[in-house]
């Protein structure tokens, strides 16, 4: 069976790994009551792996535009194949749309971003009390829509594997 | 013995020479607490954050003509210190930073105000005074931008403390790599006419 190529492979992981410690982080350091010096680290840690996500995603984008993915076998049924299809679609808007909403919460919270304290990004918007609620919100949703996403494909990928035991799951493996 | 008509003369002339007087002397401007700011810009963890005073009473006597008699002086509310966070808003009110409880304002008084080499008539002066923040206090010295058009007179003026000098932040907060030690206090003071 056709694999998918090596740099697909090596952004699929790292993206991955990646946006599991951002997500547990992000919901960690909106825990920690009050004003403390790890709060603002894991704020700052959690942006600067927010916009490494982002420049990932656009890198695992143009890949994908210019390297199709291995087709899948003709066994496998068309229904998995379009609910696949749709999973991953909606998996791809996601790891742009939530660095996004981050990012513009964060500037509408008065908060520009300085990649690892060492660059400043540029600024969009002007701090704004009235966005800053809606893009907490909507930053917040997208969030829990992508950790039901992932376990989705967690799920599937492992049906695939122990259960069809068709070969699928080993495309995505190094 | 000096005329009644003599008399009246006299008196009134003093009127007149008291009246002139009191023009001459400066009386208090009136601030427009709308227009007004006073900002605080500071960096953490390198980036750049600011925060605003919403309430503050500035007492300014300025006469253009005689600035070495000009008072300037400034009480600043510290709880209405505004960071666009209500968390955060209150806990910067606590005893590790501003300790609002003990030292609920924080205030500038001018002490010298002196016309600026080089600037055109009554645009730019340099000013020193005293700033006392958390009990304690410092001197500080900045120059004063003045702008006069239709509606009254702008005072402009910046000048950077290190807050660690008040005690701003302390325990763990003494770190100046998540808080910077230097932060720029802004004020931007608009007074509108009254008869001037």
């Amino acid at each position: 069976m056709e694999h998918y190529t090596k740099p697909a492979i090596l952004l699929h992981w790292l993206i991955a790994l990646l946006i599991m410690v951002t997500f547990f982080l992000g919901l960690t350091m909106v825990d920690i009551p009050g004003l403390t010096p790890t709060k603002l680290k894991y704020f700052s840690w959690h942006k600067w792996l927010g916009v490494t996500v982002l420049a990932l995603a656009c890198l695992r984008l143009l890949w994908r535009l210019t390297h199709a993915a291995p087709a899948y076998p003709i066994e496998m049924p068309r229904w998995q194949q379009s609910a696949a299809h749709v999973l991953h679609a909606l998996l791809y808007i996601l790891i742009f749309a939530i660095p996004i909403s981050g990012y513009f919460y964060s500037m509408a919270a008065g908060i520009p971003v300085v990649y690892l304290g060492l660059l400043p990004l540029p600024v969009f918007i002007d701090p704004n009390p009235m966005l800053k609620p809606l893009l907490q919100m909507t930053h917040y949703w997208l969030n829990m829509t992508l950790a039901s996403a992932v376990c989705l494909h967690i799920l599937a990928a492992l049906k695939h594997l122990l259960i069809d035991r068709d070969g699928i799951f080993k495309r995505i493996l190094p | 013995m000096i005329s009644r008509s003599a008399l009246i003369r006299i008196v009134a002339s003093s009127f007149a020479v008291l009246g002139l007087a009191c023009s001459a002397i400066a009386a208090p401007l009136r601030i427009d607490a709308g227009k007004s700011t006073v900002s605080v810009a500071f960096r953490q963890m390198n980036v750049p954050v600011e925060a605003t005073f919403r309430k503050f009473t500035a007492r300014i006597d300025f006469d253009v003509t005689r600035p070495a008699d000009a008072k300037a002086s400034i009480d600043i509310d510290i709880p209405s210190f505004d960071l666009g966070d209500a968390g955060y808003n209150r806990d910067v009110l606590k005893k590790e930073w501003f300790d609002v409880a003990q030292f609920p304002k924080a205030s500038f008084v001018a002490s010298t105000i002196r016309a600026s080499a080089g600037a055109p008539a009554g645009t730019g002066y340099d000013v020193a005074g005293k700033l006392t923040i958390k009990g304690k206090t410092a001197d500080v010295r900045f120059p004063l931008t003045v702008r006069q058009d239709k509606g009254g007179r702008t005072f402009d003026g910046a000048f950077a403390i290190k807050r660690l000098a008040f005690n701003i932040g302390e325990g763990e907060w003494k770190d100046t790599g998540m808080v910077a030690d230097e932060v720029t206090i802004r004020f931007h003071v608009v007074t509108t006419s009254s008869s001037q």
